[in-house]
């Protein structure tokens, strides 16, 4: 019974990822934007949902943070809707970053955007770990409210709560599909192909950019709120470059980049073996020997399949029904 | 010599029963635009007359492609105003050139590479319902019909060039050719007022290239749409072009009917002594895929 647990663990995990993945899709498989902080709308989908819906911890124990908006008490919606509010609310502070961010960068060479994503995800980290009063520093949020969770035991709550992942992730699938193979998502296709002649076809090539980037936000941002209430603990460490841009990039390239079945196998996959090696011997289980291994996966797969494992399947899009 | 070096000069009509006193539906007015310390385009002034093929011609680096770039709002101008359908275009960006009527292609084929022909097709037309984000999660019974009627035309656009038999093939994977016709076949999927067309035959072999030239006089006689071709090929520049514009140094040098301008002293000049029989026979040269450079005015002698 114990590898169902261990399984259901494993997979609120990789279904996660699997989130980001969608939202990385947007942004590099359909539209070729180069966004290499998918750490910061992680942590502002994170720390937008566990600063909402957690309650205030007591002025004498904490002097500076004294912030929570206790939503999971104070939100009478029925049963335990608070969460779906703070989804929303993760999707559009993310969202609304990515429109800022996007506004200034998307108008410029696409090498501002890398490094403005780069910068943001490592400004939203500095200022969640500097800005005590905010979200209590490095020592972190914890106690973020389960969805759910008075009704079955803690143990039996991993399982609940993967079906509750794999829920939302094809939710998000469904809504990410349609709109790619609608004649927006071929817009999008072409500004991946050819920024130049897309504008050259009449296309407002800023505006359709922007939106991708929106909707990619978003997505990462929903998968911020869906681990912290998952992990029910958050603090910067967790949104360190490595374990939440560099991960979800291999996931996209392994699985296969501008196909969205593509980018939830490689999140599965490379979550796996992530996971796997955990069980090596512990003088060769560390850290940097994890890292070489999915790198060198990467650099495998780049060269035996360069478009991942199922890769883009092109077709002419659908009307949208 | 029935030329001048006046910019300008009126426009000679010489065939298209256009009237003398028809209204110009692009005007170029004193153009210039610097590249740093370049200057590529140089107090340029012309005129397209509605309904015109109008050939562009001119030895490498006169600022044939940068005069496009100009007129299509790809770059920003130095100085000098561009007229189209007598409302101002210059300060418009590429997206809204494309929709004041204005459709341009490029030098080089810009097909897009990893979507089908027909998608390539089906991109272009303008007011897409389906091109709104929200479209395909809340009104999608709104997109089905519209989609079908882009098509349809873009089917029909295919058939036109012959290209049918490739809608369902990545655009990478067509010939030089292919990918010319394809770029024609965007700009026709616009339904424009005139069209830019940057070389078309450049690198494409000379039965795709008589071809090519029969959907442009086609699409011209079924259309009336106005034309401007950038052209190296001479062959296609006499059988297909009238007036004819020479730059040079990125001014208009001349304008006239293609025998004037090939008899023309100037002209030649500017083509670096290039001799009258020689370019005339350099035009009935045909062009090869590999060597498009053959049969092009004026370039056979920079090459040399
Ligand atoms: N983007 C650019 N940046 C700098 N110089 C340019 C650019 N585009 C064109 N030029 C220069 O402008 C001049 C005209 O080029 P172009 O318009 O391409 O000539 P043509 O199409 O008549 O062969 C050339 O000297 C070329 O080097
Ligand atoms: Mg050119």
């Amino acid at each position: 019974m114990d590898i169902i647990y261990f399984l259901a663990g494993f997979g609120i995990l990789a279904g996660i990822y699997g989130v980001f993945t969608l939202g990385l899709n947007v942004h590099w498989g359909y539209t070729g934007l180069f966004n290499i902080g998918v750490a910061g709308f992680f942590a502002l989908g994170a720390y937008t949902a566990a600063l909402l819906t957690t309650a205030p911890p007591s002025p004498e124990l904490f002097e500076d943070f004294v912030f929570g908006g206790n939503l999971a008490n104070t939100l009478q919606l029925g049963i335990d809707l608070w969460f779906f509010v703070a989804l929303a609310c993760a999707a559009i502070v993310s969202g609304v970053v990515a429109l800022v961010v996007g506004a200034i960068t998307l108008r410029l060479r696409d090498d501002y955007l890398a490094i403005s994503t780069l910068g943001i995800a490592e400004s939203v980290r500095l200022m969640f770990l500097n800005e005590k009063w905010l979200a209590n520093g490095s020592r972190g949020l914890s106690d973020i409210p389960k969805f759910l969770g008075d009704f079955v035991t803690p143990k039996q709550y991993d399982l609940l709560y993967f079906a509750v992942v794999i829920i939302v992730l094809a939710a998000l699938y469904f809504v990410i599909q349609r709109a790619i193979n609608s004649p927006w998502g071929r817009v999008l296709r072409a500004i991946r192909e050819d920024e130049e002649a897309t504008a050259a076809a009449g296309k407002n090539v800023f505006r359709f950019k922007l939106q991708a980037f929106i909707l990619g936000a978003a997505v990462m941002g929903i998968g911020g709120a869906l681990y912290a209430h998952g992990f029910r603990y958050v603090d910067p460490m967790v949104f360190d470059p490595l374990l939440a841009t560099f991960i979800v990039w291999v996931m996209l390239m392994v699985g296969g980049s501008g196909n969205n079945l593509g980018a939830l196998m490689g999140a599965f996959i490379v979550w796996g073996i992530w996971s796997g090696t955990q069980f090596l011997p512990p003088e060769i289980n560390n850290p940097n020997l994890r890292f070489f291994l999915i790198g060198f996966l990467l650099v495998l797969v780049i060269m035996l399949r360069p478009n991942g494992m199922i890769g883009e399947r092109r077709r002419v899009s659908e009307g949208g029904t | 010599m029935t030329s001048s070096q006046i910019d300008n000069n009126p426009i000679r009509q010489s065939t298209g029963g256009q009237t003398a006193d028809s209204q110009p539906i692009l005007e170029v007015r004193d153009l210039v635009k610097d590249f740093g310390g370049v200057r590529a385009v140089d107090h340029c002034s012309l005129d397209v007359m509605p309904g015109t093929i109008t050939g562009l011609i001119g030895p490498n680096g006169a600022g044939k492609t940068t005069l496009f770039n100009l007129i299509s709002g790809f770059h920003k101008l130095t100085a000098g105003t561009i007229t189209f359908l007598g409302k101002r275009i210059d300060g418009m960006e590429a997206h809204e050139t494309f929709h004041a009527g204005l459709v341009r292609t490029f030098q080089i084929p810009r097909e897009f590479k990893y979507m089908t022909v027909l998608e390539n097709l089906m991109l272009v037309p303008a007011n897409q319902e389906g091109e709104r984000i929200w479209a395909s999660w809340f009104t999608p019974w709104r997109i089905a019909p519209q989609e079908r009627a882009i098509e349809r035309q873009a089917l029909e656009t295919l058939e036109f060039l012959n290209l049918d038999h490739l809608k369902d093939e990545y655009a990478a994977n067509l010939s030089g050719g292919q990918k010319k016709l394809l770029e024609l076949g965007r700009t026709l999927m616009a339904k424009p007022k005139m069209i830019l067309l940057d070389e078309p035959s450049a690198g494409v072999s000379p039965a795709l290239t008589d071809l090519l030239m029969e959907d442009i006089r086609r699409t011209q006689e079924e259309t009336g749409i106005t034309i401007l071709i950038i052209e190296h090929n001479m062959r296609v520049v006499m059988s297909l072009c009238d007036p004819v514009i020479v730059l040079s140094e990125g001014r208009k040098l001349m304008e006239g009917t293609p025998e004037e301008v090939q008899r023309d002293e100037e002209v030649l000049r500017a083509y670096l002594g290039f001799s009258g029989e020689a370019s005339a026979a350099a035009g009935e040269n045909t062009a090869h895929e590999t060597a498009p450079n053959e049969a092009e005015f004026g370039e056979t002698k920079a090459g040399a």
